[in-house]
């Protein structure tokens, strides 16, 4: 377990290095000037703009720049943002909330998926296994920002339950719609992967054996099929952390919450170039890591995997 | 015919002459219909199935308005009334106005063809490039493999949305073509990962060998006997990936740095209404609707797909 965990760190390394010089790459070297696009429609003094080359770096050569980039980084220098505030101090305020949201997320998303995937896996071909399939799918089909607007539109402003945006301290109460909505699209794809996996795992010799044995129905289901289906389901969770990123800019937006993704969207909706720039890169950051994180417990859930190599 | 003067070869050395043995009725082979192949096979277990045909539908309709918008809506999209802002629908406006005043219905028809495009472009780039880089990482192996692998688990590393709004709020133009590219910039590791892994597996079978041994060259191995047989599971999450391109661009639509608000799009329709959803819901609703039917109908298609070519889910079912 520990050589796997020290060979995926190390393989790690190419990847963030690799992944940061990318981000870098586009946003200095491209075509488009990211000091003419601080000051939109407005041309400012060849002064000014000499300074703030000086500022951000960018009159020494890229490789440079990209170094410096990297070392702010690791000291907690992200940068600042359009209005010149430093993006830590920005990250500070804002994560804790997007962390909460998130976090919601992620129960609903894995409680509600695995519950309703389960029973739709074990009564295969059934009524609830039919209509949850074309709901998975419908949810699928639909954009987050639209879910986000059915609900707002239905549960805030027809009936009233629930506040169409978030206060700035946003308390747990006022998220739950928002996690919803945010948990929408990885809700459906939980349902069908732990159904599929469900159903396959439902005729393998094992549970057959666990049958005969005499074990009871509910021990069978609960420690014999659910927990071998809940590998791949437990994979997904990880690469989901990142779409739930993107999805936290799209609701964060769409419900005014004060946190990560919505500073994102704000940015994004501003025109501050630079400010989207180092969230998103974070954010990058982010997502590798809790990757890693589920490839070990991967690890820890499957012992083939473990002593593979 | 090579093929056939090989076989006619190995007959001589291993069968015994008809004389000997004449063929019996049981082991008279037909030659009458075209040996079947895994693609007939494919299109006899989808055309039985009433989803393919719903998708299929669809997906022609579709394809058929963003082809021919003119033919469905004889109402100019651009033409706005703004006494008409927000009503409701009346005769020959059947889905009512926009906040500008602009048809709904005819939007929702002329905003097709960019959607369209973006999604295809884009799924186009993305299965191109990402078929013949996985054919030629897993084909060769070695160091070539090794240096794309590392390439694209970088790629990989960034989420493919995150990444299409880092580069679209930077890039100064923005078309359906730029979309698809910035799209598919972060969308090809997918493709080649798959692409890889199924041409390593293809790799080992035996009438690669045997193909080798007749002296047919590394090169054309792969093009005429690997490639074929590995493309299958391409194709399922090609078709998927439509769905979800079309769904990202309306996503960068609706933050404002997808399609400018000149082009006439679903998402940028969406993005329009959502100040007045208050007032009227309808604006957004209809567009939000005939984006998601599109997307279905490509995600029911990558469904009945992978259980046509895959035949033990089809034993399965």
């Amino acid at each position: 377990m520990l050589w796997y965990t020290g060979r995926r760190l190390l393989q790690l390394i190419p990847v963030f290095f690799g992944a940061t010089f990318l981000i870098y790459f586009m946003v200095f070297a491209l075509p488009g000037d990211p000091v003419a696009a601080l000051f939109g429609d407005k041309t400012p003094s060849p002064a000014v703009i000499d300074a703030i080359r000086a500022e951000y770096n960018l009159d020494k050569p890229f490789i440079v720049q990209y170094l410096l980039y990297i070392g702010g980084l690791f000291t907690g220098d992200l940068g600042t943002t359009f209005s010149g505030r430093p993006v830590a101090d920005e990250l500070v305020r804002a994560f804790p909330i997007t962390f909460r949201l998130a976090m919601l997320a992620l129960v609903f998303e894995a409680v509600a998926g695995i519950v309703v995937g389960l029973v739709a896996g074990l009564r295969k071909g059934k009524l609830f296994d039919t209509s949850a399939l074309v709901v998975s799918l419908l949810l699928i089909s639909v954009p987050t920002f639209v879910i986000g607007f059915l609900l707002q539109y239905v549960f805030g402003i027809q009936l009233g339950l629930f506040r169409t945006t978030v206060s700035s301290q946003a308390p747990w109460s006022e998220l739950v719609l928002p996690a919803i909505v945010l948990a929408s699209v990885s809700f459906a794809y939980i349902v069908r992967l732990t159904r599929a996996s469900v159903a396959e795992n439902s005729s393998a010799d094992f549970v057959r054996t666990a049958s005969a044995k005499g074990l009871t129905r509910r021990r069978v289901v609960t420690v014999h099929i659910l927990r071998n289906s809940l590998v791949p389901v437990v994979t997904y969770l990880g690469v989901d952390i990142g779409s739930l990123m993107v999805g936290a800019i799209v609701t964060e937006g769409i419900f005014n919450i004060q946190g990560v993704g919505g500073t994102v969207y704000r940015a994004i909706t501003l025109g501050e170039g630079p400010t989207v720039v180092s969230f998103v890169a974070v954010m990058v950051i982010i997502f590798m890591l809790a990757n890693l994180l589920v490839d070990l417990l991967y690890a820890l859930l499957d012992p083939r995997i473990r002593y593979a190599k | 015919m090579p093929s056939n003067d090989s076989s006619a070869l190995s007959a001589d050395h291993f069968v015994a002459d008809l004389e000997e043995t004449p063929i019996r009725a049981v082991d008279a082979i037909d030659e009458s219909e075209k040996p079947r192949s895994s693609w007939n096979d494919a299109w006899d277990s989808m055309k039985r199935r009433p989803t393919f045909w719903i998708a299929a539908g669809l997906i022609l309709v579709v394809v058929v308005v963003a082809l021919f918008p003119g033919l469905f809506t004889s109402v100019d999209p651009r033409a706005a009334e703004l006494t008409k802002s927000n009503q409701g629908g009346e005769s020959g406006h059947l889905l009512g106005f926009t906040l500008q005043g602009a048809d709904v219905f005819s939007r929702i028809i002329w905003g097709t063809r960019a959607s369209l495009t973006v999604g295809l472009l884009a799924t186009i780039i993305v299965t191109l490039v990402g078929i013949v880089i996985g054919s030629l990482a897993g084909f060769y192996g070695g160091w070539l493999d090794a240096i794309v692998s590392r390439i694209g688990d970088i790629f990989f590393a960034i989420p493919t949305v995150l990444g299409a709004i880092v580069l679209m709020s930077i890039l100064p133009t923005r078309t359906p073509l730029t979309v698809a590219l910035v799209l598919s910039v972060f969308a090809w590791p997918q493709i080649a990962r798959v692409m890889r892994g199924s041409v390593l597996s293809a790799r080992g079978s035996d009438y690669v060998t045997a193909s080798a041994a007749l002296g047919v060259s590394r090169f054309r191995i792969l093009l005429r006997h690997v490639v074929p047989n590995a493309i299958t599971p391409v194709i399922v999450v090609a078709t998927v990936s439509l769905g979800t391109f079309i769904v990202a661009e309306a996503t960068l639509s609706f933050l404002g740095i997808g399609l400018p608000p000149s082009t006439m799009s679903w998402g940028n329709d969406i993005n329009a209404a959502r100040t007045s959803l208050r007032v009227s819901p309808a604006p957004l609703f209809w567009p939000a609707a005939a984006l998601s039917v599109t997307v279905l109908s490509f995600l029911l298609m990558g469904d009945v797909v992978r259980d046509a070519l895959d035949p033990k889910a089809r034993a399965r079912r």
